[in-house]
């Protein structure tokens, strides 16, 4: 698209100027987006950040709390908490973000076919989502990975399955609304074809409205995962993720060994708390309404 | 039904504004929308709030009727109505004189009704709530208001939904509502923008025939000279929370004194026979949450404009009959 | 049954576009047996048999009130939406057969646009206005880089909107502004002939003013005709040399635009004139009783207006009055249409009853 053709180096210096406006009107949502910005960096450098190799177990060492040597202390085979929570940040914010952007994607587009074009689009799509819909969503997903396999894919899978309707029906409620504005009459006026309507026209009125929704989905998504792993129907061990942690370290919680299944639990709820802080971040980033 | 009101007599107003200032508290700062508006109504007389959208007619409405947003302050100013200061009174015997001696009917009447309760049953509410009848005659007597307001087979209508009658028809219920407790006092607030041409001359004709059989008094907000003209006999323009000139309907077309009056005649489609021969008003509305508005807020827009507009107080002049004029060097 | 074509004569007296016997009709599901199949709903007749010429140069104006179909009539010749019936030939071709989602690919996409009433709705809230503007040039003119950007400046500069404000978003940009670049979007790709949907109507009358003399200064600047929507009266009075009366999708009266406000025919013309709020004494009403007729299934053998009009006799039941020439170039579809030299303000009509 020749929007930057068009638009030209001006409205990128406004953009950035605009969303350093929306970070610094609102603390919490800087402080959200620095968390995230901090999510990122371990899931990018962690391997590398982490101090000791999150699957050397060394039983001698087995089940100590934390201290200098080992900050979150270490599990019952001897790994360090802490590296092995830095090294699943890559793997749980990977799982998420993947699972986010497929439903997203399809989500959306299926939703503005299903509300713009009405009639029968509209009514296959309704009807497929709705019988998504019908299951618990979690007992979905959970069935999806019995059926497909124990692996990170099919977890991603699952995840982008079950949280696709709320896309569909968010795009088509909006697409739905808008169709017959009288902007999308002028872009006809201009040759726009029906799909480069959708896609150029309308799509970006909705973007706003499920950015919110995307990070919302996006903590969904992790706890999906963790949730998974924790009921043993996800990740497998060793492998180092959030939930499978907590799992591992719940049965410790009674025999005093508290700090195996808290740290993850922590950061695993910091990741959540931190992706919910973004959305409305996110929305006041992408909608030029916000700018005054 | 109202009671022999004070506003019989000529000397006694029905109603009077003094010196009525509403600020209005904003995340944006505050708005001084209306500054010193007074004026006087009397029994059966129709007057005209005229001006442009944001000179503060709907403001001066709603203070009246005492429904001003929960951001308003009202800073200074008497309401005088039956003897009493509506503002002094509190809410609890607003709610007693709204409906029963006040009336209003607004100018979207589709959205100004309840959508999900039929439309005879809105109006036997109002007299149920005010009128001192009973609830076994309420409906005949809601019946009767539609057959009043001249709505076809009423008997049926009093059944129907607002979706299912026409704007028009819809406004003809409103003034149902409003006329049902006969009011002394009924305020229009652009009653007729939004409807076709020709339903809105027959509801004006209307509002018009029912206000003189019962007496009333009528506010007519409108932005609509051309109506204001057709229908009042005192026309107060308003510019910018300011009311610049009132005069009686004749007097302020052929002779207009404040200059944005000539202006406001001058930019009428009505009586110009060419588009050239229609002038659009320089400049646009100040912002009135300004710290530095000029004294005279028309003072920017204005041809005449001298320093004393922008620093002096502005000059209200009320002559003995009743014509005013807010301008240090009229026409 | 479809009016006889009406001829024009433009100023230049060249026929830009001619409808012939365009009719609208949309099924409607029958609340009480939906499963009726769509040959058998009743159709609902927006536009039913209009038949008018716009020529070089000229602007026409249409008025009338809320569902009389004008509307639908102005989105037939912009052509966003496909006539049931009847043709619509624009400058020599026949553009009512191609479908309307094909006809954006078509020559004569570029040479008729249109003005929305409400600049507000008819701008994406996403883009800026140099966006807005540059739209149709990108996919009608295939511009881009500097050509681009100089075609949207000149676009801009021709409707008085300032350069900065290009890069504003509609809601950063007041009610004129907004109507300024509806209109710069629209002659960007210098049409021949501009739709106008109540362009002024959302806006205070000073600006209405500003935008009238405007649209007036472009017609003659880029040699526009105008198809001017409208149902205030006293603008369509001021800016069209000839105006169409409509009424249940049918024109009921057409002709010059002064000898129809001076001397209106049709009784219908003669309600709407008497309506107009006027300072001064008051003037008799002509009023229409009742409510208009349903557009479903009218009956084609009634005048539309019967039931509301003083002038019925047997006539207007039986036979439903074709658009009969009054005067020269005034055309009014009444059995007693009224002889245009007479003036008919002058005497005053009493109201009918029962209004």
């Amino acid at each position: 698209m020749t929007i930057a053709a068009f638009a030209g180096i001006r409205r990128f210096d406004g953009t950035l100027r605009h969303i350093a406006y929306v970070l610094a009107e609102n603390p919490v949502t800087g402080f959200a987006f620095a968390m995230f910005s901090v999510f990122v960096l371990l899931a990018v450098f962690g391997p590398s950040l982490a101090p000791y190799d999150p699957l050397a177990s060394d039983t001698a060492q087995a089940l100590t709390g934390p201290s200098a040597a080992h900050w979150f202390g270490t599990d019952q085979l001897g790994r360090d908490i802490f590296s092995r929570v830095v090294v699943a940040t890559r793997l749980d914010l990977g799982i998420a973000v993947i699972a986010v952007a497929l439903a997203f994607t399809a989500g959306t587009l299926l939703g503005l076919a299903a509300g713009y074009c009405g009639g029968w689009a509209d009514r296959i799509i309704g009807r497929a989502v709705d019988t998504i819909m019908a299951f618990p969503l979690f007992v979905l997903a959970m069935g999806i990975v019995a059926a497909l396999g124990n692996s990170v894919a099919n977890i991603v899978y699952a995840t982008a399955i079950i949280n696709l309707p709320i896309y569909a029906r968010l795009a088509r409620a909006e697409a739905n609304v808008r169709r017959s504005a009288g902007f999308i009459e002028a872009a006809r006026l201009c040759g726009n074809g029906e799909t480069r309507i959708v896609l150029t026209q309308l799509l970006p009125n909705i973007l706003p409205l499920m950015m919110v929704q995307v990070s919302l989905t996006l903590g969904y998504a992790i706890l999906n995962a963790a949730g998974l792993s924790f009921i043993g129907l996800g990740v497998r061990p060793p492998t180092a993720e959030w939930g499978i942690m907590v799992a591992e370290g719940a049965s410790n919680i009674i025999s005093g060994e508290w700090w195996v299944a808290l740290f993850p639990g922590l950061v695993l709820m910091a990741a959540v708390f931190c992706f919910n802080l973004m959305g409305d971040g996110l929305r006041d980033i992408v909608d030029p309404l916000r700018r005054t | 039904m109202s009671q022999p009101a004070p506003g019989d007599d000529c000397r006694h107003p029905l109603l009077r504004v003094e010196d009525l200032r509403v600020d209005f508290h904003t995340r944006s700062g505050t708005v001084r929308a209306l500054d010193g508006i007074g004026f006087e109504l009397q029994r059966g007389e129709i007057m005209a709030l005229v001006g442009e959208s944001g000179s503060g007619k709907s403001v001066t409405a709603y203070a009246i009727m005492g429904i001003l947003d929960a951001a308003a302050r009202i800073t200074s100013g008497r309401i005088q109505f039956g003897g009493r200061d509506l503002l002094t009174v509190g809410e609890k015997a607003m709610r007693s004189i709204r409906g029963r001696e006040l009336a209003i009917i607004f100018q979207n009447p589709r959205t100004a009704l309840n959508p999900i309760r039929p439309v005879g049953r809105q109006i036997a509410d109002i007299l149920l709530q005010h009128g001192g009848v009973t609830a076994a005659q309420a409906p005949r007597r809601a019946v009767d208001m539609l057959a009043k307001v001249r709505i076809p087979d009423p008997e049926r209508r009093a059944a129907a939904y607002p979706f299912e009658l026409s704007g028009g028809m819809c406004q003809r219920v409103m003034i149902a509502m409003a006329l049902a407790c006969e009011p002394a006092l009924l305020i229009a607030d652009e009653p007729s923008t939004g409807l076709d041409i020709t339903t809105q001359a027959v509801i004006m004709d209307l509002v018009v025939e029912l206000v003189a059989s019962h007496n009333m008094a009528t506010l007519l907000i409108t932005h609509d000279l051309a109506l204001a003209a057709e229908y009042c006999s005192r026309i107060a323009v308003m510019h910018a929370g300011h009311l610049v000139e009132l005069a009686p309907t004749p007097l302020l077309f052929t002779m207009p004194r404040h200059p944005y009056t000539a202006k406001l005649i001058a930019a009428m489609p009505g009586e110009a026979g060419r588009l050239d021969m229609l002038a659009a008003i320089p400049g646009a509305l100040p912002d009135l949450r300004r710290p530095d508005l000029p004294a005279c807020r028309y003072a920017e827009r204005c041809e005449r404009a001298a320093a004393d507009c922008r620093e002096a107080p502005l000059l209200r002049l009320t002559s003995a009959d009743g014509r005013q004029i807010a301008c240090r060097h009229p026409l | 049954m479809p009016a006889p074509a009406v001829t024009i004569a433009g100023p230049t007296g060249e026929t830009l576009l001619a409808a012939t016997g365009l009719r609208k009709l949309y099924p409607l599901a029958h609340a009480a047996a939906p499963w009726r199949r769509r040959g058998q709903r009743p159709l609902l007749h927006a536009v039913d048999g209009v038949s008018f010429a716009i020529g070089r140069g000229e602007t026409v104006g249409l008025v009338g009130e809320s569902g009389c179909g004008k509307s639908t009539l102005a989105r037939l010749v912009a052509r966003l939406i496909d006539p049931t019936d009847g043709s619509i030939r624009f400058d020599g071709a026949e553009i009512g057969a191609v479908p309307a989602p094909r006809f954006g690919r078509s020559k004569q996409r570029a040479a008729i646009q249109m003005v929305f009433q409400d600049a507000t709705d008819s701008l994406n809230p996403q883009f800026t206005a140099f966006r807005a503007i540059a739209d149709p040039l990108i996919r009608l003119r295939n511009l881009s880089g500097s050509a681009l950007r100089a075609r949207v400046e000149e676009a801009a500069r021709l409707t008085g909107l300032p350069l900065e404000l290009l890069s504003r978003f509609p809601h950063q940009l007041s009610g004129g502004q907004k109507a300024r670049v509806g209109i710069a979007r629209a002659i960007a790709v210098e049409p021949r002939l501009l739709v106008l949907d109540e362009p002024t109507s959302a806006l205070d009358v000073s600006v209405q003013i500003v935008i009238l003399k405007l649209l007036q200064e472009l017609k003659q600047r880029l040699d526009l005709s105008y198809l001017f929507v409208s149902h205030d009266l006293g603008v369509v009075r001021l800016l069209c040399d000839r105006v169409l009366v409509m009424y249940l999708g049918r024109i009921v009266e057409s002709g010059p635009a002064a000898q129809v406000f001076a001397a209106p025919a049709h009784p219908y013309t003669q309600a709407l004139l008497s309506a107009i709020p006027r300072p001064g004494a008051r003037r008799s009403r002509i009023a229409l009783e009742g409510e208009p007729r349903s557009p479903i299934d009218p009956d084609p053998t009634i005048c539309r207006l019967y039931g509301r009009c003083a002038r019925a006799t047997d006539l207007c039941r039986s036979v439903a009055p074709p658009l009969r020439r009054v005067a020269a170039g005034h055309h009014a579809a009444c059995h007693h249409a009224v002889d245009a030299t007479e003036t008919t303000q002058a005497a005053p009509r009493p109201l009918a009853v029962g209004s």
